[in-house]
């Protein structure tokens, strides 16, 4: 157990992780469109002052501001050649926060998807996504992150893809996909499905999980999927708060603390060892989480309607998984090949 | 697979033949699909009724079950790609024979959004359903969306954003053509999996898609309602 993430893990029955990226910086003047990468390098005070809101709100564990931080994604801004620069200084801006903040806290290099489809359906090939993840862990990985953080992958090939991308920098991860279309990613995988594919991995992520996706009843729903398959790992919840709404020009969610809270306490029970929000999660939801995860004791696991009664309802019938699906589960029907 | 004989399309009559099309539409079996309008043109079949009974039709099977999460992302990509090569070899032909046209739109991610498997996807499904579909890429400022639209003759605008930061960008784009006095020549469609009803209503965008398959339903409805305004003077 030589990485910090492992030993914290050892010493705690639950951790929390952080809010939201995107919305607390659109809060400091991110216009859209904007890449929030290059603030690491234009304005380093809000992105400490970004980390310093999540450690003063109680995470254990916080993510670098590097989620697009791939080659693919900084091409968008002709930065692609500066993949090295910006995730470095995004971690050691993290290390700087953390290593002054007097107890143990996790620098999670923040590693989002490449936004291609990969081969054979796409055009992106495995060997040019493992690099293109390589580059960015080994960037993280000088500026001092302390584990890898893989988050939002829809696809099973880039999540492989970025595991390998994270052992070929030496480097522990943890990573989570998003459930947003029916219960499933976007590409259809289910939760039953994301723990198989977890634990046949030759480089394995620390903890697995769900993030972001739809609203944060339906990642509850997505957690007792992983929990009914029997993982090997901890489970990482990071749901997001509520569901946006628009206001005066810019995002609001409609998530309340009160809400993020009950709904921490619930990923606990349901199982989640790591817990934190994902969109529109702000620091006053994340003192209000870190309070009831606190206050309150560790409960039976939640029904389903146990959670949308406390959160709201699912914004599909069924998650994909289980016998419920099955009826529904596609038939190929083509009377040519059988 | 025992009893599994192989299918000649040629020997299937026409309505064998189209079922079977749409069962390798669905199959995303791009040579079959190929193969099948050619033996339908061959037949004497005007390119139209093969664009609409073979694959728009067939594509639309596609669309209802990708809607009801029973095909996600990776078999409607296939589709759609054999969509697209039945599609190559009618386009000429449908151009020569004047056939009735449905609509076009301009479709293209928001500044700072590269995600554009959404936006593809929407384009593969209108293109599916017989729209002309001109795709402008991805990380669109609004002067690219304007000129796109005002170049193109076009009559629907899709916008598309995956990311929280790059969601409210479509709201300039509707702002400026407010200022332009072009906001109600063009039906304006957003998606994105960030979006929402509301949101699309608060941006002022005709309506919010949840999915390539709404995005197609609700062009049709807002183009045959477009026509109905035209008849009725």
């Amino acid at each position: 157990m030589s990485d910090p993430l492992s030993r914290l893990l050892q010493t705690r029955d639950w951790l929390m992780a952080d809010g939201a990226t995107g919305t607390n910086l659109f809060n400091m003047g991110l216009t859209a469109g904007e890449a929030p990468e290059l603030w690491n390098t234009d304005q380093p005070d809000n992105i400490r002052s970004l980390y310093r809101s999540a450690v003063e709100a109680g995470s254990d564990i916080f993510l670098t501001n590097t989620f697009g931080g791939n080659a693919s994604r900084l091409k968008l801004h002709n930065a692609q050649g500066r993949v090295h620069e910006l995730n470095r200084i995004g971690a050691a801006l993290g290390r700087e926060i953390a290593d002054a903040s007097g107890r143990t806290v996790i620098v999670a290099g923040s590693m989002g998807p490449t936004g291609e489809i990969m081969a054979p359906m796409g055009s992106l090939t495995h060997d040019i996504a493992v690099e293109m993840f390589h580059e960015q862990a080994e960037g993280l990985k000088e500026g001092g992150a302390d584990v890898l953080w893989v988050e939002t992958i829809s696809a099973q090939e880039e999540y492989a893809a970025a595991a390998e991308g994270c052992a070929r920098a030496g480097m522990p991860w943890c990573g989570t996909m998003s459930f947003d279309t029916a219960g499933r990613t976007m590409m259809g995988l289910t939760s039953a499905a994301m723990v198989a594919m977890v634990d046949q991995l030759a480089h394995p992520p620390l903890a697995f999980g769900a993030n972001c996706g739809v609203g944060a009843a339906d990642l509850m729903r997505t957690v007792l999927g992983f929990v009914a398959a029997g993982p090997e790992r901890p489970i990482i919840a990071k749901g997001n708060a509520g569901i946006p709404k628009y206001h005066d020009g810019h995002i609001h969610y409609d998530g309340t603390p009160e809400l993020m809270a009950e709904y921490a306490v619930l990923a606990r029970n349901a199982g989640a060892t790591i817990i934190g929000g994902c969109c529109g999660t702000m620091p006053e939801h994340l003192k209000a989480m870190h309070r009831a995860l606190e206050e309150r004791p560790k409960g039976p696991r939640p029904t389903l309607d146990e959670i949308a009664g406390a959160l709201g309802g699912f914004s599909s019938a069924s998650d994909g998984t289980g016998d419920a699906a099955e009826g529904a589960a596609r038939e190929r029907r083509g009377r040519r090949r059988g | 697979m025992a009893d599994e004989e192989d299918i000649i399309l040629s020997e299937l009559d026409d309505e064998e033949l189209v079922l079977q099309m749409h069962d390798d539409l669905y199959d995303g079996l791009k040579e079959e699909i190929e193969e099948g309008v050619r033996i339908l043109l061959d037949r004497g079949w005007a390119p139209y009724d093969v664009l609409t009974k073979a694959l728009v039709a067939g594509m639309t099977i596609v669309g209802a079950d990708f809607r009801d999460g029973i095909l996600f992302v990776p078999e409607v990509l296939l589709a759609a790609n054999a969509m697209k090569a039945g599609m190559a070899i009618l386009k000429p032909l449908l151009a020569e024979t004047g056939a009735p046209k449905v609509g076009k739109m301009v479709i293209g991610t928001v500044k700072g959004d590269i995600h554009d498997i959404g936006k593809n996807l929407v384009g593969m499904m209108m293109e599916g359903a017989g729209f002309e579909v001109v795709d402008i890429g991805i990380n669109n400022p609004v002067e690219k969306y304007i000129e796109a639209l005002e170049r193109e003759d076009a009559d629907i605008l899709g916008m598309s954003a995956l990311l929280t930061t790059t969601m409210p960008y479509m709201k300039v784009v509707i702002d400026t053509m407010k200022e332009k006095g072009m906001r109600e020549d063009f039906i304006v469609l957003v998606g994105g999996a960030p979006l929402n009803e509301e949101f699309g209503k608060a941006i002022g965008a005709d309506a919010y898609c949840r999915d390539a398959a709404v995005a197609v339903q609700t062009a049709k409805d807002f183009m045959s309602r477009k026509h109905n305004k035209l008849a009725a003077g």
